[in-house]
């Protein structure tokens, strides 16, 4: 090896390489992913807020805030939840058994965990992009009455991540693809309608409450909508804040956990 | 073009043949009951074109994987560039190449940006691997198709690819699983010729293959491989002349039953193979060898002389062919 050319050489990031790919990626389908990532969203806002709301809001309302203004931020969370499960899904998988991006990297210096944090935060980069331009809109829509609404990019990160480590995780183990409509349709859909994303949690009966609470899309929306409401509280946002990362925490090392397993025989 | 692999030497490096690259010593792979792998002997040096010659299933991707450091080792040992893949995988990779035998390219990106974000895994610089791609798209001879996707291009050419990008990072070892495997003839000869301006620049290649011809083309030296054993190991020619005769006359009949004629030719070769539609006999002169079957009035449908190939060697190992 020449000696200059071992100077010119950085030092490795391995995670930052594997992140670098997926944005090479994603600059070619910037457009398409801009638009999925928050169109559909948009559509729900207008949908929803305007047109449902206009009713609900002739009605007692939610503690005087305008139904626009309680679902943008549920929505805002909810999308999070989609994008990081369904990329961290197929792609996955594919990564591993059908284009083989993941074994083209682990023949270089890059790790398992390089692979898995690398990727993760791909997702996470793609989500927040979306997130932004949802926000902006929402915004100028009057959907997102307070400042500190920019603060609920926080939920959007760690709800992200939340979902997209334990979704890396299965896909990793799967060997065919047909477990993820069982997920998208039993997992993600009743979480999508059940955790505070079109209506507070508190009109659930009693008795199924305590399963709204478990869920993380639940925290986020929570810690999300105390953003854009400009009603963030100290003790309730920061346990939100800590419940997301135990789920970040706890999927990252499983989805890790699972990839070597799988790659490293 | 200036040779991709070229800066991979230091000046005054040890000549060929004394510098072990890669040493393996009584090294396993196992995967639960089943034995990859058992109990190899290896010895890689500098420079030289190294092959693992065997059917499918002997275990030479078991083996190449593990040199590759993707794949622990079960048992035995194996030093890499002299460190140990359990400890150093991640150094020992970044100096290594690696051609897996299933392509890993990613067919939504192009082919020039395939090799740019390959070589960012190994942390060389964005100029640099820029720099990197322009000139192995030349000596892959893919210039003219550096901005399409992968996806369209032709098998020899994703094979092209391939090991245009496991040259990025200027590696000192090369590893080929079965190169050629499913390309058309011509494919195999660009490729093969590729592969024989690497070795000239002194990249020290180690490949696998169930082609004798590729073995016999590429490798200095190699082993053959039966069920993840080594059966044999010497030059191409050494192998011949150790394992087989000069020459083969393979004499072809149109009947089921060989053994008859088998029998009756016996004596004229060293020995006679049985295979399901023709007899090699293994003689020295093969001429002569023809000669005498006629006088033993045995009448094959055809008969042909040939020289002993790396496949002869094989059959006489193991009593069976390389492809079935």
């Amino acid at each position: 090896m020449d000696p200059t050319l071992v100077a010119v050489r950085e030092r490795p990031r391995p995670p930052l390489r594997v992140l670098e790919y997926f944005l090479v990626l994603l600059r070619r389908t910037f457009r398409g992913t801009i638009f999925t990532g928050f169109l559909s969203p948009l559509l729900y806002l207008v949908a929803l807020g305007y047109g449902l709301g206009s009713l609900v809001d002739r009605g007692q309302g939610l503690d005087g805030v305008p139904y626009v203004q309680f679902i943008a931020p549920g929505i805002l969370v909810a999308t999070a939840m989609q994008i990081g499960v369904f990329d961290a899904s197929y792609p996955v998988l594919g990564a591993i058994r059908w284009d083989r991006q993941y074994h083209a990297m682990l023949a270089t210096p890059v790790g398992v965990r390089d692979v898995v944090t690398g990727h993760i935060a791909g997702i996470t980069l793609r989500s927040l992009l979306s997130a932004v331009v949802f926000l902006v809109v929402a915004y100028a829509l009057r959907a997102v009455p307070s400042w500190t609404g920019v603060l609920s990019l926080v939920a959007v990160l760690l709800v992200t991540v939340a979902y997209a480590t334990p979704m890396f995780a299965i896909a990793a183990r799967a060997q065919t693809d047909v477990s993820f409509t069982l997920v998208f349709r039993l997992g993600v859909i009743p979480m999508f309608l059940f955790s505070g994303t079109f209506f507070p949690v508190s009109q659930l009966p009693t008795a199924i409450q305590p399963i709204a609470y478990v869920i993380p899309l639940w925290h986020g929306s929570s810690l999300a909508r105390d953003a854009t409401l400009g009603t963030l509280s100290w003790g309730m946002d920061l346990l939100h804040v800590g419940y997301l990362l135990l789920w970040c925490v706890l999927g990252g090392w499983l989805a890790t956990r699972t990839l070597r397993r799988r790659m490293v025989v | 073009m200036s040779n991709p692999a070229s800066t991979t030497h230091t000046p005054g490096v040890l000549p060929t043949g004394t510098e072990v690259l890669i040493e393996a010593v009584g090294l396993r792979k196992t995967f639960g009951d089943f034995v990859a792998v058992d109990g190899i002997d290896v010895q890689v040096h500098r420079g030289e074109a190294f092959g693992f010659l065997g059917p499918n299933g002997a275990g030479k991707s078991s083996t190449m994987r593990m040199i590759g450091c993707v794949s622990p080792v079960s048992g035995g040992s194996l030093r890499i560039l002299g460190m140990d893949p359990a400890l150093d995988g991640a150094r020992i990779r970044a100096r290594l190449g690696v051609v897996p035998q299933q392509d890993s390219l990613d067919g939504e990106l192009t082919v020039r940006d395939n090799l740019y974000v390959y070589g960012r895994y190994f942390g060389i610089p964005r100029a640099e691997c820029r720099r990197m791609a322009t000139e192995l798209l030349e000596f892959a001879n893919l210039t003219d198709r550096a901005d399409s996707l992968v996806d369209p291009l032709s098998g020899g050419m994703k094979r092209r690819l391939t090991i245009a990008r496991a040259l990025i990072n200027s590696p000192e070892i090369l590893l080929l699983d079965e190169p050629t495997t499913g390309l058309d003839p011509q494919a195999r000869h660009v490729l093969w010729d590729r592969l024989f301006r690497l070795k000239r620049s002194g990249v020290t290649l180690v490949l696998t293959t169930h082609y004798m011809d590729e073995a016999e083309q590429l490798c200095d030296r190699l082993v053959v491989m039966d069920k993840g054993r080594i059966a044999a190991e010497g030059s191409p020619r050494s192998l011949i002349e150790q394992w087989s005769t000069r020459e083969v006359l393979e004499l072809r009949f149109d009947e089921d039953d060989l053994s008859p004629h088998a029998r009756r030719v016996e004596g004229i070769g060293e020995r006679v193979e049985v295979l399901p539609d023709r007899l090699l006999l293994y003689v020295d002169d093969g001429e002569a060898a023809g000669r005498a079957v006629h006088e033993r009035g045995v009448r094959p449908l055809s008969s042909l002389v040939r020289r002993s190939t790396l496949e002869d060697v094989f059959l006489r190992l193991t009593g069976r062919s390389l492809v079935d």
